[in-house]
């Protein structure tokens, strides 16, 4: 089956004044119909300048400098923005961190509804509202066609937060980048919306890209893992392959926090050290100050080595 | 939101009461008109039968109940120079600034919201500089040296446009009015410009610090990530969240440009309250003051008064803690 999304070699870096940051440097993978891909990594990593590259609005002085994106085929890197614009919430929609941040205060969830649909088709005001309607049921909204008269103001954090997926399912897109759409939330809530999202995919045969710095998040989702450390992809698996035996130390690391690996009473243990600055990485494998298995020849760039389902890109993995 | 209006009615009233007991007392404090009114050689018998006509010999506190009683009846007394009604005067005055205010400060509004967008927008490109560049001009440049260079430019040199006056009126209900008329626009363009430019300037500037930042939100971002188009991103959601301190200021300036438009009205002999007022201060016309001060006062207060409503027009996170 081919992949709904292609990623080759991706590579978005901001040209600031004080110089080149890195924050996408080579990343590579495919999305399956209907898969969810969980993106982690600690924050700073690069995984939201990913899903911005994604949907083409990087900001300036960010810039998509190299790479590919094929979305069913299509070639996405070097469209104008408004041939990116018609393929934005139509083909593929993404979701925010920040619920309060991302609706308009003054305008009525129906209304941005109804402008997020006419984006894309012609609708009179009723169909428009019956369609968001709909929507806002299929997202665990009560009473959802008077909700369409509510302000933003009127919704808790989780409730604007399925709005917001309301939205990007408007149009049944192939693909949702999904950027840490619960970290601002209750973990009861989480809970929730997780649930829901998992049907909705299934549902709809939506593909998702599941961004998030929380590896228990994204494992309770996602049937693959991708890794990411300082712009870079440094594994990938399927998900219980990954947890069971991760084969970079990074995501061993990462792992070895989670608060449910810690025996009973113990502290977590934190990978020590934190996510570089990408502006001048040293050359090399860009976690080896942080590396308890560094030795010499880390001071060259690991490769990323293929193993099956599997990849890692450094030069003395776990073992297996 | 219906007690909310109340509320602010009372508080306007309040103001309105305090605010003229204040112009009463101050402009009591000021000077003594008689001297200014009555000759000076006239008779001790001529003095004080014109003192008694004017009622200055009762106390202050009784001056100021008749006053207020007369005001309620919407008699605001009669010019001590003109001895003509005070509100007639005032009346024949206002639509001339009126018209000149109301022209001035909204089309510096609309093209000060549109160049500002467009520069908070497209910050780098040299059209963006331009605008700025022109906005830091209107902000430094003194008014009534605008004033001149605009009538020695387009008036002495070029003789494209007149230098004073309101040229040909129109009446519409009674009153005279100029914009109707060709002439009459013609007349109007100079003060204008003049008075719209520092308006103008500020307009750009406050249009553009709010698209600069609104632009950078995730409001925004959201609204492109669902493919919505740039206009309607600029129309529907920018200028929604930019449209508070733009209205607050509009206000603002509405009302002090109606009440000092003052130095403009006098380069351009333009005959509107603004002269009218200077011109009562310098004679001391005590009845002309007052009613002239009270009605800028009342001025204001109905202003804010529009902005607040409107204000939980727009924010209905306003109107709730309103209804709360
Ligand atoms: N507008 C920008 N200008 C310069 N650098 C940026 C900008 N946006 C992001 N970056 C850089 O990109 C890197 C990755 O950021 P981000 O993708 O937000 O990380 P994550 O989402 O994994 O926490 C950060 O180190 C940050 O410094
Ligand atoms: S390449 Fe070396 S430094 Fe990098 S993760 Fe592997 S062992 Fe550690
Ligand atoms: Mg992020």
């Amino acid at each position: 089956m081919t992949p709904v999304l292609e990623v080759a070699d991706l590579r978005t870096h901001f040209l600031t004044r004080a110089g080149v940051v890195k924050a996408v440097d080579g990343v590579s993978f495919a999305l399956g119909r209907g898969e969810i891909l969980g993106l982690v990594g600690e924050s700073g990593s690069g995984k939201t300048v990913t899903g911005f590259s994604l949907i083409g609005l990087v900001d300036p002085p960010g810039r998509i400098v190299g790479g590919s994106i094929r979305l069913e085929g299509r070639e996405l890197v070097g469209l104008s923005q408004p041939e990116l614009r018609r393929i934005r919430g139509r083909e593929i929609a993404m979701i925010f961190q920040d619920p309060i941040a991302t609706l308009n205060p003054l305008l009525t969830i129906g209304q941005q509804m109804e402008m997020a649909l006419r984006a894309h088709q012609r609708v009179s005001p009723r169909a428009a509202a019956a369609r968001s309607a709909q929507l806002l049921e299929q997202v665990g909204i009560p009473s959802a066609a008077e909700r369409l008269r509510a302000y933003p103001h009127q919704f808790s954090g989780g409730m604007r937060q399925r709005v917001a997926i309301a939205i990007a399912l408007l149009h049944q897109p192939r693909v949702i980048i999904a950027d840490e759409p619960t970290t601002a939330l209750d973990v009861s809530i989480q809970a929730q919306i997780l649930h829901r999202m998992r049907a909705l995919a299934r549902e709809t045969g939506t593909a998702m890209v599941w961004i998030s710095h929380d590896l228990a998040v994204v494992s309770s989702l996602a049937s693959r893992l991708l890794v990411m450390y300082a712009g870079r992809l440094v594994e990938e698996g399927p998900t219980a392959e990954v947890l069971r035996h991760p084969r970079h130390p990074y995501t061993a690391g990462l792992i070895a926090s989670l608060p449910a690996m810690a025996p009973p009473g113990a502290p977590l243990r934190q990978i020590p050290g934190s996510t570089p600055s990408l502006m001048s990485l040293p050359p090399g494998c860009p976690f080896r100050p942080r590396c308890a298995r560094a030795s010499a020849a880390c001071a060259q760039m690991p490769p990323l080595a293929r193993a099956g389902a599997r990849a890692w890109a450094c030069h003395r993995p776990e073992e297996a | 939101m219906l007690g909310f209006v109340i509320q602010r009615f009372l508080q306007a009233v309040l103001v309105m009461v305090a605010m003229s007991v204040i112009v009463f007392a101050g402009v009591h404090a000021v000077g003594n008109p008689v001297d200014i009114v009555i000759p000076p050689d006239a008779t001790q018998d001529i003095r004080e039968e014109a003192i008694r006509r004017l009622g200055l010999d009762r106390p202050l506190w009784e001056q100021y109940l008749i006053f207020a009683g007369n005001l309620l009846e919407g008699d605001f007394g009669r010019s001590f120079v003109y001895n003509v009604p005070v509100l007639e005067l005032i009346a024949g005055r206002l639509p001339a600034t009126l018209e000149l205010v109301l022209i001035s400060v909204i089309s510096a509004t609309i093209l000060g919201v549109a160049l500002g967008v467009y520069a908070g927008y497209r910050p780098e490109g040299w059209l963006a500089r331009t605008i700025m560049a022109v906005s830091v001009l209107g902000f430094s440049v003194p008014s009534f040296w605008v004033g001149l260079i605009l009538i020695l430019t387009f008036a002495v040199s070029l003789g494209w446009l007149p230098a004073g006056g309101r040229g040909e009126t129109v009446e519409i209900l009674g009153v005279p009015w100029s914009f109707v008329t060709l002439d009459g626009l013609a007349h109007i363009v100079l003060p204008a410009v003049n008075l719209a430019l520092f308006k103008l300037a500020m307009m750009i500037r406050l249009a553009r610090a709010g698209t600069r930042e609104i632009m950078l939100t995730d409001t925004i971002k959201f609204a492109r990530a669902a493919g919505i188009p740039e206009g309607t991103i600029l129309r529907r959601h920018l200028l929604k969240l930019i449209s508070i301190p733009i209205i607050t200021v509009f206000g603002l300036e509405l009302g002090s440009t109606l009440a000092f438009a003052v130095v403009t009205e006098t380069i351009f002999s333009w005959p509107g309250v603004g002269k009218l007022i200077i011109d009562s201060i310098a004679v001391l016309d005590r009845p002309v003051m007052v009613a002239y001060l009270i009605l800028v006062a009342f001025l204001f207060v109905s202003i804010n008064f529009v902005i607040d409503l409107l204000f939980a027009l727009i924010d209905p996170r306003i109107r709730a803690r309103r209804t709360a």
